[in-house]
């Protein structure tokens, strides 16, 4: 079947269908390039309209992904795409909401707005596109760097500090989806992704995608990344510690529970004049 | 004698309702046909602490405090100092102590004041303890010579939720009817009949504000409590709610700009209220809207600053911010409300034009406006519903951020098939793909400016009044002072005009100085420190005649007297400020 099938089937997209023909600045063998394409393949899996997906970033390497798409993107400023992707689903419910970043975008900068869409709950995927280092201001240590990597200039002794565990922190403010996934597998990236925006409410994949340029050591990824544990996905208890028993490069659903999406309550009115006019009357004297 | 403007404060300390008298009287004024003003002080307590009830009142309409007032009511007497800057009193006022062997403060024997011993917690307490500001309303409104049956029925709505305590609060009110025919001669503050026009309105500053949100099209708000602004937040989250559209409380003020930055894209009218230090924070995602063109409205209820500085009280000081606040050239609208009765048009307006120009529109409120009642004519209200210019389809690629001859370029909404674009902060070229190339920044820059240049805002851009060969230009809540102290030196032969802005950037450069022709001295009118106003004018102005500075910081009031005393002491200034510039 084609993309442009007859009126009666609804057409049949394919990944390329979802992608832009902007070239993008990441380097060669970067592993958001496999983040996008899983990404792009997810919404095909879903065939879901271009029209109606719309993708929101911060700044970062990552950040950069939707102009590399065919979608509705928003590109906004460092660390804030959450709020902007909140404020959007709650005003347009009928859209599917994406939004993406990296790793310092998502829980530095933005730490905060990542609790509260965790425990806000509102119905939309986050993809954090994790390379354990700031890559557009040239290598800094992120917050998910280990505290003894030293590479960078800003801090030669390694930050000292350890690193965060997003799927924790994710867990820990009440996210009702947390998946990991790899750059090295796309497949698999790709169904978590669908799983991710088939969740009702907040879903939050954590995408493991190194950085060739300032962290190349990250090519020994696939000796250690392995299956997560999904005996507990459901139950938080038992899931809080699998993630601490975990190193961190377990991939697969992590949790997931059914806490339905939160939305402000909603009414139509029938004469937005007569109320308008409801509300002027209590002004009178 | 009746009295054409009668101005009274009541000070208590630790629940004595002070605030509740004040509603009181003002409502029963209203519904006698009276205008009225009644503006609140606190101080930092969240409960009990001292509070401060600030009215005037008045057979025509006024929406300004009066230079002294004519009855202060002490409900007590320990605490009351810390207002003393806040209730100006003279040999023509009245002060009454009531509270039994009160002391008499410091500065109101100073003042030249009359003082009477009138203990209104004794009155109460032959009904029952603690309804001393009840005895002082029924003592007011017959001063005022307020209907009985009129305030019997403002209090029984008051008290409708509380039955039992109505039987007595109406003992309290006819004891303070009492005690006011006892004591006739305290104050002579009887109101004249109105002038044949009577309010419409009872409102704040922050309903009118929201109101003309809503009116305008906003269906979208995000919102993060800071005082003064959570009245107008407080205020939308039920009504939005009516209109289908919807209101989130966000974590931060970086937050709550960015949710209505997504929900703006979305198509959706959207807008937040906030104070100095939530600007603060905004500012950097306001160059976000200004550079992917996403209408906004962001309302600024200003407060004394910089820093925390003083929540609770009104100040024109984040001028400054508003006009320079964002990093890069960044072209934006910022509008001004003139009075709590223009908020509904300003914030109506600039919606409209938020929309209208896709951009993001900072409006400015302050404390005095947003956390005051008063009574009012119907105010003009905006009635265009906000429209943004939307793509339609055609047979070349969308181009979000096409070069037009108006700078406004069609948006595409999501969900509309094939017109996909990503808005970028980013400097971009025309279709919206990222571009650090000099002639794109150049055309985009030009393109950004030119749309806020190019429109015709009308005749709305000031409020302007009167003739003469002396004009005040203002902008913001001093601007009803202005109005009326124009008013009076008009009336003693000294006509003066009123050129109040309530469009300050882009400023009408032309419009300005066509309305200061013929002027041969001009008084710019401000509450802040630093004349920011002043600066901002004088950076596009040559003004044609001589100008002088009025800026006096918050937290008091700027009166009228203090503009009329800047006119007669013209020539004194004009030789300080030379005598300045030779040093």
């Amino acid at each position: 079947m084609s993309p442009t099938a007859d009126n009666n089937t609804i057409p049949v997209r394919k990944a390329k269908d979802y992608k832009s023909t902007v070239s993008p600045i990441w380097c060669a063998g970067c592993g958001h390039y496999s983040v996008l394409a899983a990404l792009t393949r997810a919404l095909a899996k879903l065939n879901l309209a271009p029209e109606n997906v719309a993708i929101i970033s911060g700044i970062g390497c990552s950040s950069r992904l939707p102009a590399y798409t065919h979608l509705f993107g928003f590109h906004g400023v460092h660390g804030r795409a959450l709020p902007v992707a909140s404020g959007l689903k709650v005003a347009r419910p009928d859209l599917t909401v994406i939004a993406v970043g990296g790793d310092g975008d998502g829980f530095s900068i933005g730490g905060n707005h990542f609790l509260h869409a965790c425990r806000r709950n509102v119905n939309f995927t986050y993809i954090a596109m994790d390379n354990e280092v700031y890559g557009m201001t040239k290598g800094q240590a992120s917050p998910t760097s280990p505290s003894d990597w030293d590479h960078s200039k800003l801090t030669p002794h390694g930050t000292g500090v350890p690193a965060l565990q997003p799927a924790s922190l994710a867990l820990g403010a009440g996210a009702g989806f947390i998946a990991r996934g790899y750059y090295g597998d796309p497949k698999q990236l790709t169904d978590l992704i669908v799983k991710a925006i088939q969740h009702d409410g907040f879903s939050f994949v954590q995408a493991l995608s190194q950085c060739v340029t300032f962290v190349p050591e990250q090519k020994h990824w696939k000796e250690v990344v392995h299956d997560f544990s999904d005996e507990h996905i459901h139950d938080p208890i038992q899931t809080a510690a699998e993630i601490q028993r975990d190193d961190g490069f377990g991939l697969g659903v992590i949790y997931q529970n059914e806490r339905t999406a939160w939305m402000p309550p909603h009414c139509e009115p029938d004469s937005e004049r007569r109320m308008l006019d409801d509300m002027q009357a209590t002004f009178t004297v | 004698m009746t009295r054409q403007s009668v101005s009274i404060a009541i000070a208590g300390y630790g629940g004595t309702g002070v605030i509740t008298t004040g509603q009181l009287l003002l409502k029963a004024c209203a519904k006698a046909g009276y205008f009225g003003l009644a503006q609140r002080s606190f101080g930092p307590q969240i409960r009990g602490g001292e509070s401060l009830s600030l009215l005037r009142f008045s057979n025509h309409p006024v929406q300004s405090p009066d230079d002294f007032l004519d009855l202060l009511v002490l409900l007590d007497t320990e605490h009351v100092a810390r207002f003393s800057a806040e209730v100006p009193l003279n040999e023509n006022s009245v002060v009454i102590l009531g509270k039994d062997k009160a002391t008499t403060p410091d500065f109101v024997r100073d003042s030249g004041a009359k003082i009477v011993e009138l203990p209104l917690d004794l009155v109460a307490s032959e009904t029952s303890e603690g309804g001393e500001n009840i005895v002082a309303t029924g003592l007011i409104a017959e001063y005022l010579g307020l209907d009985k049956s009129l305030m019997q029925t403002v209090l029984q709505a008051h008290f409708a939720k509380k039955e039992d305590l109505l039987v007595q609060a109406q003992g309290w009110l006819k004891s303070g009817w009492q005690l006011a025919e006892n004591n006739q001669a305290i104050a002579e503050i009887c109101l004249a009949a109105n002038e044949g026009c009577e309010p419409q309105w009872l409102v704040n500053g922050s309903e009118t504000c929201g109101y003309g949100a809503l009116k305008a099209g906003i269906r979208f708000v995000a919102a993060y409590p800071i005082t003064p602004a959570s009245g107008i937040l407080e205020w939308l989250a039920p009504n939005l709610e009516k209109l289908g559209g919807s209101l989130v409380q966000a974590e931060d003020e970086l937050a709550s700009i960015n949710m209505i930055i997504g929900s703006s894209f979305g198509g959706v009218p959207s807008l937040t209220a906030t104070s100095g230090p939530g600007l603060a924070l905004m500012a950097e995602s306001i160059g976000l809207a200004v550079a992917s063109e996403t209408p906004l409205v962001i309302v600024n209820v200003m407060r004394g600053g910089p820093s925390t500085g003083i929540p609770t009280k009104s100040e024109q000081s984040d001028l400054n911010m508003a006009l320079h606040g964002l990093h890069g050239d960044a072209p934006h609208v910022v509008t001004a409300m003139l009075s709590i009765a223009d908020s509904a048009f300003t914030t109506g307006w600039s919606v409209w034009l938020a929309e209208h120009l896709q951009v993001p529109v900072i409006t400015l409120s302050d404390q005095s406006m947003a956390q005051s009642d008063a009574s009012l004519l119907e105010p003009q209200l905006w009635q265009e519903k906000a429209e943004r210019l939307v793509a339609a389809h055609s047979d070349t690629p969308y181009h979000r951020y096409a070069l037009t001859d108006s700078g406004i370029s069609p948006m595409s909404i999501p969900g509309e098939e094939d017109m996909m674009y990503t808005a970028d902060g980013l400097e971009h070229n025309q279709f919206g793909t990222p571009s650090a190339a000099t002639e794109m920044h150049r055309e985009q820059l030009q393109k950004r400016a030119h749309k806020l240049r190019q429109f015709d805002y009308g005749e709305r851009w000031a409020e302007t009044r009167g003739e003469g060969d002396t004009a005040i230009i203002c902008w913001g809540s001093v601007s009803s002072v202005a109005f009326e102290a124009a008013e009076r030196m008009t009336a003693q032969g000294n006509a003066c005009r009123v050129i109040a802005l309530r469009l300050i950037a882009p400023l009408q450069t032309e419009a300005l100085l066509k309305e200061l022709e013929g002027v041969d001295k001009v008084l710019v009118v401000e509450q802040s420190h630093g004349a920011q106003f002043m600066a901002w004018l004088r950076a596009h102005v040559d003004f044609p005649c001589a100008h002088q500075s009025l800026a006096i910081p918050g937290p008091l009031p700027i009166r009228p007297i203090h503009i009329l005393n800047a006119f007669t002491q013209w020539e004194e200034n004009a030789l300080e400020v030379e005598h300045v510039a030779n040093c």
